[in-house]
């Protein structure tokens, strides 16, 4: 055991915290309200782990939606996390044991904090940092998710727009990324990309368009940038 | 919905959403060594998905009607001059979210 890894990752997942509490709460807030009690929203927050997929499924069981809808349902909304682990495969090599956990573990977030090899600086045993960034922003999302169960209703000051955390997260990233490559194209084509889909498609439809058009950009870039060294 | 039809529902989108995470492992992950393909959208991905998470964060917005996504554009401009200036991950987004909730509780 590192001590040092773990400090760094809890030091990384800070940013996540305040996120994920506030959205977990608000989740074990709802559901409480829709008459399912703390054991469920521990329940869904340990196994399922999925934010957005969360919220939708609570439509889904008030609803009371199909197995099969509610698998399809979770499949559009999921499908990102497929382009996660595509690009997780290699940092993920050579985990042994603690690899389960990292892919079940692999939300939004959590990929935001792995993705990039910046956040590895001093760090001695990545897998070990892997670990701990994802087992802290579980435990967040689960401690959120509970507190929101049980005492929601005590909370009086007024925490409208803190989950604008999560896009800050994302927004900062997005530009630590761009400062640290020369290379813009791929960042590009991820924005221009989702904007075209998200404009074509609507809010709910355009995510996985924009997978298939952002696969596709790179596959011809690829095929471009080999092209041009055969030359 | 009963007790068992709900652990059913939640076991049902745990699995799919578990299919979903593991599927590239399953089918990449091996001893062979990964395709040149993936590698390569292994390195160039996290730059786009990062753009991806940010438009999908901000697909609610509406540039039509008041507050025409204010709030948000204004936040996610502190932001980015707050981390291109401090390169410092928790002032920017604390920075960023203070901003948003002053905007969104007292401004709009």
């Amino acid at each position: 055991m590192n001590k040092g890894d773990i400090k760094k990752a809890f030091t990384a997942s800070i940013p996540v915290m305040a996120g994920y509490v506030v959205l977990g709460m608000g989740f074990g807030i709802i559901l409480k309200t829709k008459g399912y009690g703390l054991i469920w929203a521990a329940a869904m927050s340990i196994f399922i782990y999925a934010g957005s997929m969360q919220y939708v499924a609570i439509n889904l069981i008030t609803g009371g939606a199909s197995l099969i809808t509610a698998a399809f349902t979770t499949l559009m909304v999921n499908a990102r996390h497929l382009f996660y682990g595509i690009s997780m495969i290699d940092k993920y090599k050579g985990a042994g044991r603690k690899r389960p956990y990292l892919i079940f573990a692999l939300t939004d977030e959590t990929y935001s904090l792995v993705c990039s090899d910046e956040t590895l600086k001093g760090v001695s045993d990545r897998h070990l940092y892997y670990f701990f960034v994802s087992f802290f922003n579980q435990i967040y999302w689960v401690a959120g998710s509970v507190i929101g169960s049980a005492l929601g209703s005590l909370i009086t000051f007024n925490v409208e727009g803190i989950d604008f955390a999560l896009t800050a997260l994302f927004v900062t990233i997005f530009v630590e990324q761009w400062l640290d490559t020369r290379d813009h194209r791929p960042a590009l084509t991820g924005l221009a990309s989702s904007i075209a889909c998200l404009i074509v498609f609507g809010a709910d439809k355009f995510l996985i368009p924009a997978m298939v058009c952002i696969t596709a950009a790179f596959a011809i870039m690829r095929r471009r940038g080999k092209e041009q060294r055969d030359e | 919905m009963s007790d068992f039809s709900m652990a059913l529902m939640i076991a049902v989108i745990a699995l799919v959403t578990m299919l979903l995470r593991f599927l590239p492992f399953l089918i990449f992950g091996g001893e062979k060594e990964t395709p040149e393909f993936i590698t390569y959208l292994g390195k160039v991905l996290p730059y786009a998905i990062m753009a991806m998470l940010v438009v999908y964060c901000l697909k609610g917005i509406s540039l039509t009607g008041a507050p025409y996504g204010l709030p948000e554009l204004i936040s996610c401009g502190l932001v980015i001059i707050l981390h291109v200036f401090k390169r410092n991950t928790l002032i920017s987004i604390i920075g960023g979210t203070i901003c948003y909730m002053i905007l969104v509780q007292l401004v709009f």
